[in-house]
């Protein structure tokens, strides 16, 4: 098989696995975690960055090879998503950034109107934009017109470990949606991230599941080759299935072979 | 319908028998509830029963988990820092009631930059300001002042002084505010008039609605809670779970925190109506997480650092650290008198160390200023 390259950005990556920095209990593990799941990107919150810390500091813990995806956690309007991603430029975070505009603290759903409006603006800034979004045709229409570089559809609510709840609308914006989809957010398990590849994501982005295992960096190991499985899976072309077993032509046998 | 009010929420409980119901609550009702995806006030109230004594184990199990999954092995380190210790208000139990005769001081800008800065040098990201309520010494433009001088050392500062109008909590939020503290002290109207006698707090209503007023001015955190023994400790803890409930429900933007701050030693001679003892505010606190998983929970120093320790994986998300309750106590070597007695004294790094050695990551920044970057920049 030739080697399978997702091209995002300007960037060639090998991995499909996003992960992320968040929840960790010691922020020293991140660099396992990275080279344990394969994974080339990294989302990190531009709220917890602090470049002048004396006590710290999570940019410190990763490895300078992965492509940062600062993201815009907090954020509740489009404006607000739009100062942030131009601060993380303005800190040498790079032009990729990752739009979450949540005003739901309670099920921390991502605001569609919002989320594109603040895209158009970063991407006619020159920045490399993933938004997160409810798993919507006509939101991820708009961010295909709005400039996106992909569109990251959640599983199920973030953090909830639930898994690819969303999994007929994601289908949907596989099929019907010509930009990269990346599963970002509930999925819980290896086998979920597997399945959402499986089905032709072209990658996922996974960081609680990870972060809050008993331990990570086997969690991380796990994902990573998952994703590569459901990759495979999907790119070899899997047989129909069927519901029932299959006789051979027991309403049309009449016709007679040839 | 959303209510006007969380008074007309209470309203509502005027006339409801609560302590029968907390009683008639059985093991296998606790059960149930703790198998609840999406748990309701009545779940709460199961969680709140003596019925769920025997089972806090199960629950800690369930909420130790929804706290790691929603928060992560992190806690958010901040500290108090307190301005002034004026006050024109009479709450019986209070160390800075009026009456009370303790050295008054206030800090100037001068002194609150020296504050502020060795402050900092601890690494402390996030602050929370305190005075007591003298608006014509430390008011509204003396905090604006204030902010001015915090906002060059601090991305996050929150406010707990006395309750204000809602256009006075924007003009605090304007000038880098995002987080305010209003503690309702007790949610029993007639108790609450006994204890604040005189002065501006003694207003339970005006009181009651101002973490609403600080969500509609755009406060991004607000906290509330009620101080635990200064009436019945269980009625007020549920309530707070409901004001905590009610306000989430309203303002979904804005981040909602309990802090359960049980009665301390202080100078005045006011003595707990109720004694919440550890067991008890274990058993609230697990109650408060199964039952808003999203929900901030902060532990302050009263509580003791053993305490602290082993209340970790149960829901906390926020915990004070190096605290003094004195006015400039955190650089001045004089003998202040302080809002109440601290238990917990442990320095920032020396909690650092404990929480690293119990696992949890200290989170010592979770915000950026982005509204004051844009102004600087405009």
């Amino acid at each position: 098989m030739c080697e399978d390259i997702f091209e995002i950005g300007g960037v060639k990556l090998n991995s499909r696995l996003f992960t992320g920095t968040g929840k960790y209990g010691d922020d020293s593990v991140i660099p396992d975690v990275c080279e344990a799941s394969g994974s080339q990107v990294i989302t990190v919150a531009l709220r917890r960055m602090d470049l002048e810390s004396a006590t710290g500091n999570v940019m410190d813990f990763i490895p300078k090879h992965m492509q940062l995806l600062p993201n815009t956690s907090g954020a509740r309007t489009a404006e607000e998503a739009v100062r942030i991603a131009r601060l993380a430029r303005a800190m040498g975070c790079g032009d990729w950034i990752k739009i979450e505009v949540i005003s739901d603290n309670k099920y921390l759903l991502p605001d569609g109107y919002e989320t594109a409006k603040a895209t158009e603006i970063l991407a006619k800034e020159g920045f490399v934009v993933f938004p997160y979004v409810n798993a919507d045709l006509y939101v991820a229409q708009s961010l295909v017109n709005a400039g996106a570089a992909a569109v990251m559809p959640l599983g199920a609510p973030i953090g909830t470990n639930r898994g690819l709840k969303t999994r007929e609308m994601v289908r949907i914006l596989i099929e019907e949606i010509d930009l990269p989809i990346i599963v970002d957010a509930g999925i819980g398990r290896p086998s979920e991230a597997c399945e959402a590849m499986e089905m032709g994501a072209d990658a996922c982005l996974v960081n609680t599941a990870i972060a809050t295992a008993s331990d990570p960096l086997m969690m991380a190991k796990a994902f990573g080759r998952a994703v590569k499985a459901g990759r495979e899976a999907y790119l070899s072309g899997p047989g129909a299935t069927k519901v029932h077993a299959d006789a051979s032509s027991p309403l049309t046998g009449f016709l007679g072979g040839e | 319908m959303s209510k006007v009010s969380f008074y007309s929420v209470l309203a509502e409980y005027a006339s409801v028998p609560l302590d029968e119901q907390f009683a008639a609550v059985t093991a296998e009702d606790v059960r149930r509830s703790l198998n609840k995806m999406t748990p309701t006030i009545e779940d709460f109230m199961n969680f709140m029963s003596p019925a769920a004594v025997p089972l806090l184990e199960e629950m800690a199990q369930k909420a130790s988990r929804l706290t790691a999954q929603n928060f992560g092995r992190a806690i958010q380190l901040f500290t108090p820092l307190y301005l002034s210790n004026f006050c024109s208000n009479h709450c019986v139990y209070c160390g800075f009631n009026c009456k009370n005769k303790i050295p008054r001081d206030q800090l100037s800008l001068e002194q609150l930059e020296v504050e502020a800065k060795a402050i900092a040098d601890t690494g402390l990201k996030h602050l929370l300001i305190l005075t007591g309520e003298a608006p014509a010494k430390a008011g509204v433009d003396y905090l604006e002042d204030c902010m001015g001088v915090l906002r060059n050392h601090f991305p996050s500062v929150s406010i707990e002084v006395f309750a204000m109008d809602q256009d006075e909590y924007a003009r605090l939020v304007a000038t880098g505010a995002d987080g305010l503290t209003m503690f309702q002290e007790t949610y029993n109207e007639e108790l609450y008039a006994t204890l604040h006698p005189k002065g501006p707090k003694k207003d339970y209503r005006y009181r009651l609605d101002a973490p609403e007023r600080g969500c509609k001015a755009g406060m991004r955190v607000v906290t509330i809670g009620a101080l635990l023994g200064l009436g019945d400790w269980h009625r007020d803890a549920f309530f707070t779970g409901m004001h905590a409930a009610y306000l989430m429900h309203k303002y979904p933007e804005v981040d909602i925190s309990v802090s359960p701050p049980r009665m301390r030693p202080h100078a005045g001679e006011y003595q707990p109506a109720s004694i919440a003892d550890d067991r008890d505010l274990v058993q609230y606190m697990l109650a408060l997480r199964l039952f808003l998983p999203r929900l901030g929970i902060t532990v302050s120093t009263r509580e003791s650092a053993e305490f602290r320790e082993h209340i970790l994986p149960l829901g906390v998300t926020k915990m004070s650290a190096g605290v003094t309750t004195a006015v400039g106590g955190h650089t001045q070597e004089h003998d202040q008198v302080g809002q109440f007695e601290i238990a917990d004294t442990r320095s920032v790094d020396e909690m650092c160390d404990m929480l690293r050695r119990c696992g949890y990551q200290p989170i010592f920044k979770d915000w950026e200023p982005i509204e004051l970057q844009a102004k600087a920049s405009a």
